[in-house]
């Protein structure tokens, strides 16, 4: 089924190199060697693991000791376990601070920036993905300093008369450093993806609106926002997944105890995961973890898809 | 490109640019203030009203950070394994993208849809039977266990098959074809010298993504002498005596320099590659 999509710019080479059959079958096999390491790779650290994580879920085992089949009860296990949908939930919580006002924060700047002068929009391009570029640890440290007991996000509180927050206990204040964190690492990336779908739209289309007598108001919501649904739709979707996998923020945030074990306000799923396997030696558990953290991927991947088809009236599959 | 749409007034582009230049206040702040409390005494991160102003306690701070971790070890260990993975994903990604583009063989689009595929298997779920595989082979600890399972990627492939069959002409490879050039010669001497855009961004994305990464070097490296940059920062974090800000910011900042003066230099390569990247996935 995947053979029938095609192929448009190799066609000319194709139909030129099949004059000598000897020729053909070399550089088939030359093309066989260009892409082996790829496959060999992801035989070995990829397709296998993968295997080997459903099988090692339906059994108990330490890294150690031989394994013993368990059937289900690991699933049972974790299922069962309160903390594990502690994490779930926390991850969920986390992931919608994160996400939601931050695609719309990335929306409205790429539409201001959109519509700026083209000078502004070169630099203002280069510092907003600034943060990007920093890595999870360092953004987590500095934001740790912002968020520490005495330190800035208090005083800010203070200056507005709201009560300070202990940002690395509070049930919530931790969701809300968090999300932060990741808001601010990646608002800019998502901003410069919506700006560069913004570019696509043709021009016209907007004069002939205007034409037509459409507001600025009007124009946003009848051409911007659905001829950038792909956008919308891809975005959401990384950040979704993305969001999914939370592991580094709340691991290095919390985690400066030294005991390797990350609060409860904090634990997303990965990091349960983490805890499960390299702090108790659970890999059984650990694994079905994992499986579970997949199928929740694909659940929230397909009503993501879903719920975009419905918003929009169901054109077409856009860029996806 | 023109600005869009109907001329905003002057009352709303005024508004316009005062979020945009709060956008970029806040994309900047934490840079400028990580340096301000790295150049400043100990206790400046918990002041009231706080600390804004850049002071002349970096280098003590830097050398306290220094005494407790091996920082330059660190930033050498990060550069290897990021460059050593750079470069391999470089050649191998090139060589099976140009083969996905400009080859014909059997099984072809089956197998470049498998190579789609798993872009969208998180990383997660191979973790442990890779950790287990690297205990057998004994890489635990080693570069090799960061390095070798790294050195070819799905992106990487996608990304310069698409850049290829666009930009490299049937008619060069015929060309050099009839002049009696072999398959990878003509790799190196037509086809690199015109995907080189696509090998910077490819490069600096790889780069950056390695340098960053702390999930799968926290699982692996267990000697401080190994740690990359990442771990020895957490590490600072971890080691508790009522948090030494001054000493952990100025060793964020500095190992977030380098790759900030890189970016800023390859900035318009970083940006072709995240756009065009998102409109063709």
């Amino acid at each position: 089924m995947p053979q029938s999509q095609p192929a448009a710019p190799t066609r000319g080479a194709a139909v030129r190199k099949q004059g000598w059959l000897t020729e053909r079958r070399r550089s088939s096999l030359t093309a066989y060697l260009f892409i082996s390491p790829f496959f060999l790779l992801f035989a070995i650290f990829g397709l296998y693991p993968i295997l080997f994580t459903f099988y090692l879920s339906f059994y108990k085992w330490d890294a150690l000791s031989p394994m013993s089949f368990v059937g289900f009860q690991n699933y049972r296990f974790v299922t069962e376990d309160p903390l594990f949908w502690t994490s779930f939930t926390n991850t969920l919580l986390i992931s919608a601070m994160g996400t939601i006002p931050q695609l719309i924060l990335a929306l409205l700047l790429a539409v201001f920036l959109n519509s700026s002068i083209t000078k502004f929009k070169k630099t203002l391009r280069v510092l907003y993905f600034m943060p990007n570029i920093t890595s999870i640890v360092a953004v987590t440290l500095v934001f740790s300093a912002l968020f520490s007991n005495g330190g800035m996000a208090n005083w800010l509180l203070a200056q507005l008369g709201i009560d300070p927050m202990a940002w690395n206990s509070d049930w919530w204040g931790v969701k809300i450093a968090i999300a932060t964190m990741v808001m601010w690492r990646w608002t800019g990336y998502n901003t410069i993806i919506y700006l560069s779908g913004l570019q696509s739209i043709p021009t016209d289309l907007y004069e002939a609106a205007r034409i037509d007598g459409a507001g600025r108001f009007q124009q946003l919501l009848s051409i911007t926002l659905p001829l950038l649904r792909p956008f919308i739709v891809f975005t959401v979707l990384m950040s979704t997944i993305g969001s999914l996998q939370l592991f580094t923020e709340p691991f290095v945030f919390l985690g400066q105890g030294g005991t390797s074990s990350t609060r409860e306000e904090g634990l997303t799923m990965v990091v349960y995961l983490y805890t499960e396997a390299f702090g108790n030696s659970f890999f059984g558990t650990a694994s079905a973890t994992a499986v579970l953290l997949l199928l929740f991927t694909i659940i929230f991947s397909m009503f993501n898809i879903w719920a975009s088809r419905r918003m929009s009236g169901d054109t077409d599959g856009g860029a996806l | 490109m023109r600005s869009i749409g109907d001329q905003p007034g002057l009352l709303s582009k005024t508004g316009y640019y005062i979020f945009l230049g709060l956008g970029a206040f806040i994309s900047i702040f934490p840079f400028y203030w990580m340096f301000v409390i790295g150049s400043n005494p100990r206790g400046a991160a918990s002041k009231i009203p706080p600390t804004i102003t850049i002071s002349d306690q970096f280098l003590p701070n830097f050398t306290r950070a220094t005494g407790m971790m091996d920082f330059w070890t660190a930033l050498g260990n990060s550069m290897f394994v990021s460059s050593a993975v750079t470069i391999s994903v470089l050649f191998f990604c090139s060589l099976a993208g140009y083969a996905f583009a400009k080859y014909d063989f059997p099984f072809k689009h089956f197998l470049f849809f498998f190579v789609l595929c798993t872009l969208f298997v998180p990383q997660q779920l191979s973790i442990l039977p890779t950790y287990v595989i690297m205990t057998k082979l004994e890489w635990i600890n080693s570069f090799k266990a960061l390095i070798v399972p790294a050195m070819v990627n799905a992106f990487g492939i996608f990304w310069m098959r698409q850049y290829i069959a666009t930009s490299v002409h049937a008619e060069l490879l015929e060309a050099g074809r009839i002049d009696g050039a072999g398959h990878l010669r003509i790799f190196t001497t037509v086809v690199v010298p015109i995907i080189t855009p696509a090998l910077a961004t490819l490069g600096i994305f790889t780069f950056m993504n390695i340098w960053n990464d702390f999930f799968w070097p926290l699982v692996v490296l267990k000697e401080r002498s190994n740690y990359t940059i990442q771990i020895a920062l957490q590490q600072l974090f971890t080691t508790r005596d009522g948090l030494d800000y001054g000493m952990i910011m100025s060793a964020t900042f500095m190992a977030t320099l380098p790759l900030l003066l890189v970016f800023l230099g390859f900035s318009r390569w970083f940006i072709a590659g995240l756009t065009s990247g998102a409109v063709k996935s």
